[in-house]
């Protein structure tokens, strides 16, 4: 049993069957791949896995606790992070704030004033802050605005700022798009050392199919809504039915 | 010092000069000279500075910070002023119970407003606290007349209970423990004359003391989490944070900011209407705050000072001294000049505040302190040039704090 299980997913919108019968068996500490064709369903299955949208039947399980009818910040507080396909940060605030924010909420997630707080314990915290900045590289861009930063270091940023509240699960959702190769495969690094440093699974969910054969170790193809094949990366490079959902029938 | 660091401070210590030496300030012409009529140092318009400083302040705090734009604030300005008026009738004309009831009660109904009304964002927040503000407004002109008086709304009378007071049934003046609001000290000074006004200095107390805690906020880990909710709820709550419970926290502090205003209105000057909720008087904070600067600690205080002052002085310049200034002028010049500045005096006090306003948001879209930082930035260019210190060309421009 994985840690994150997917059973019978269905999503109607009006006429359109966004998702069928969508079956998936995400194993811990794994990095799993989601492809497919644009339309296929990728970003409506992601937004089931973090509450976002609620399936019309079916059910999600996160390490054996439903994960429907939950808001985005309490399935957060389960240990669920996600990267947006355009990095969401917060802009107006300096990189070191940005850091500062997810370190108070892993706490407890819940609401305090912050009046009354021992000096140590917001020193242990920029510490902590500090040192996940120095992990992906951005100390010395602490006090900039985080608005001011270039795309690559934006989503430098939202990764360190998922990563510092140590989630189970980083959802990635086309974490490379629009960047750059030496942007790109900068991200592929740095995704390869944080999967190698810690106890963490990742779902990706990608175009780029040289991001997806460097770090996926298995892939779910996705074609109008139905998975229609699940293996290890070097099954699905050569397999048919791929072929036939990204190139048409005639392929 | 208490907490600050050392910007902060000064920035406390500058506002504690300027309202402590207002009475001097304010008064900068002699009585007798043609431009007296531009001096504010009067008790009455002081108190307004402040009492309006603290309104403005509290409203930024939701606004300048959170983004949630409210368009009810004047409701609890004025569940603030009946209950303070409720203290004075009830319990004694000492002002520190009414404006401690005033604090507490604004609070309890910010709580209740802000728990419905934060139920929607952006446009739709801000429909909803207008609405419950006009229905406050509404229920206190007719429904609620046994509590609220109605149209004539309340007054300290002679034959209010007044329990805790010794003489109860004479009719006392809204005090602090004897010390009258109303009470006057003179000081004449060659053709000047300075007011001190005891009103106004408790008044002002209680502004320095808002303005310290709302410093404190901006600047504690609970301010971060408000600019937080501004710049980005999404991942906010992507964060594993609920962003309600802060914004009802601040929506309740500024509310109770609001009643304190309220509060201090009544130890003023002992009366309570209704049109004291009524819509203006909600969007006139609203502009008090987009004038000075949201989101700046001191910039909703100067513009409250500036709405205030044009409120007050632009609105007492009438055509006959329009004549007297212009008298130099050639006849037919003289008419035509005072005909082409009639509607922008006196009661057209308005369209020369709608004109600074739409000219302060095109072009110094943040607000007075925005016109401050780039007159202040100007100097410096001028100092720096030649010295080789900081590249003013320097990309990206390192951008202030909230100042």
């Amino acid at each position: 049993m994985g840690i994150l299980e997917v059973k019978g997913v269905n999503k109607r919108f009006g006429g359109l069957q966004a998702l069928g019968d969508v079956n998936l068996d995400i194993a811990e500490k794994s990095v799993h791949a989601i492809i497919g064709p644009n339309g296929a369903g990728k970003s409506t299955l992601l937004n089931v896995l973090v509450g976002k949208l609620i399936p019309d039947t079916g059910s999600v399980t996160f390490q054996g606790q439903s994960v429907l009818g939950r808001t985005p910040f309490q399935i957060n507080q389960l240990g669920i992070s996600r990267v947006f396909q355009t990095p969401e940060i917060f802009t107006d605030l300096s990189v070191l704030e940005n850091m500062l924010i997810p370190c108070f909420a892993k706490r407890d997630g819940s609401f305090r004033l912050h009046a009354v707080e021992s000096i140590e314990s917001e020193k242990s915290i920029i510490e902590k802050a500090e040192a996940m900045l120095e992990e992906v590289n951005m100390a010395a861009k602490r006090d900039m605005i985080a608005g001011s930063l270039s795309r690559g270091d934006k989503r430098r940023l939202e990764m360190a700022m998922c990563l510092v509240q140590e989630p189970k699960l980083l959802l990635l959702d086309e974490p490379t798009a629009g960047m750059a190769r030496a942007d790109t495969n900068n991200t592929i690094d740095l995704l390869k050392q944080i999967h190698a440093s810690r106890d963490i699974t990742m779902v990706i969910i990608e175009h780029d199919m040289h991001v997806v054969f460097s770090l996926a170790q298995r892939i779910t193809v996705l074609a109008q809504g139905t998975p229609l094949v699940e293996d290890i990366p070097e099954n699905i490079k050569g397999h048919p039915k791929v072929k036939e959902a990204y190139l048409g029938e005639s392929a | 010092m208490l907490g600050l660091n050392t910007k902060d401070t000064r920035l406390l210590l500058l506002v504690i000069a300027l309202t402590m030496l207002a009475p001097f300030l304010l008064n900068p012409f002699p009585v007798d000279s043609e431009l007296a009529q531009f001096n504010a140092g009067y008790p009455d318009l002081m108190q307004r500075f402040v009492i309006f400083g603290i309104f403005a302040i509290g409203f930024n705090i939701l606004f300048g910070l959170t983004g949630y734009l409210s368009f009810g604030h004047a409701a609890f300005l004025g569940v603030g002023s009946y209950a303070a008026i409720w203290m004075m009738k009830l319990l004694t004309m000492n002002v520190i119970p009414a404006i401690i009831m005033s604090v507490i009660f604004a609070g309890l109904f910010s709580l209740l407003v802000g728990w419905i009304s934060l139920r929607r964002s952006g446009i739709y927040f801000s429909i909803l606290t207008l609405a419950f503000a006009q229905m406050s407004y509404a229920l206190a002109y007719s429904v609620l007349t046994p509590i609220t008086g109605g149209e004539t709304g309340l007054q300290a009378k002679i034959s209010d209970p007044r329990i805790l007071d010794s003489n109860a049934g004479e009719f006392g003046r809204a005090n602090l423990f004897g010390l009258q609001m109303s009470e006057n000290v003179s000081l004449q000074v060659g053709g000047w004359d300075f007011t001190f006004n005891a009103g106004y200095y408790v008044a002002a107390f209680m502004m320095i003391i808002s303005f310290y805690i709302a410093i404190r906020i901006f600047r504690s880990p609970f301010g971060m989490m408000l600019r937080a909710i501004k710049s980005n709820q999404q991942r906010l709550n992507y964060t594993g944070l609920n962003s309600r419970p802060y914004t009802l926290a601040a929506f309740v502090i500024s509310g109770m900011y609001a009643g304190l205003a309220g509060g201090l209105m009544v130890a003023m000057d002992t009366q309570v209407g209704p049109e004291r909720m009524f819509w203006t008087a909600s969007g006139e904070v609203v502009l008090m705050t987009i004038l000075g600067g949201a989101g700046t600690l001191i910039g909703p205080v100067l513009g409250a000072g500036m709405i205030k002052y044009m409120e007050n002085i632009v609105s007492k310049i009438n055509d006959t001294i329009l004549h007297q200034w212009f008298s130099f002028m050639p006849d037919g010049l003289e008419d035509f000049v005072v005909t082409v500045i009639h509607p922008f005096i006196g009661k057209g006090w308005h369209l020369t505040l709608g004109i600074v306003f739409m000219l302060v948001v095109i072009f110094l879209p943040g607000g007075l302190m925005e016109g401050g930082e780039r007159i202040a930035k100007l100097f410096k260019r001028k100092k720096g040039s030649g010295s080789g210190g900081k590249d003013p060309e320097h990309h990206p421009t390192p951008k202030p704090h909230v100042a």
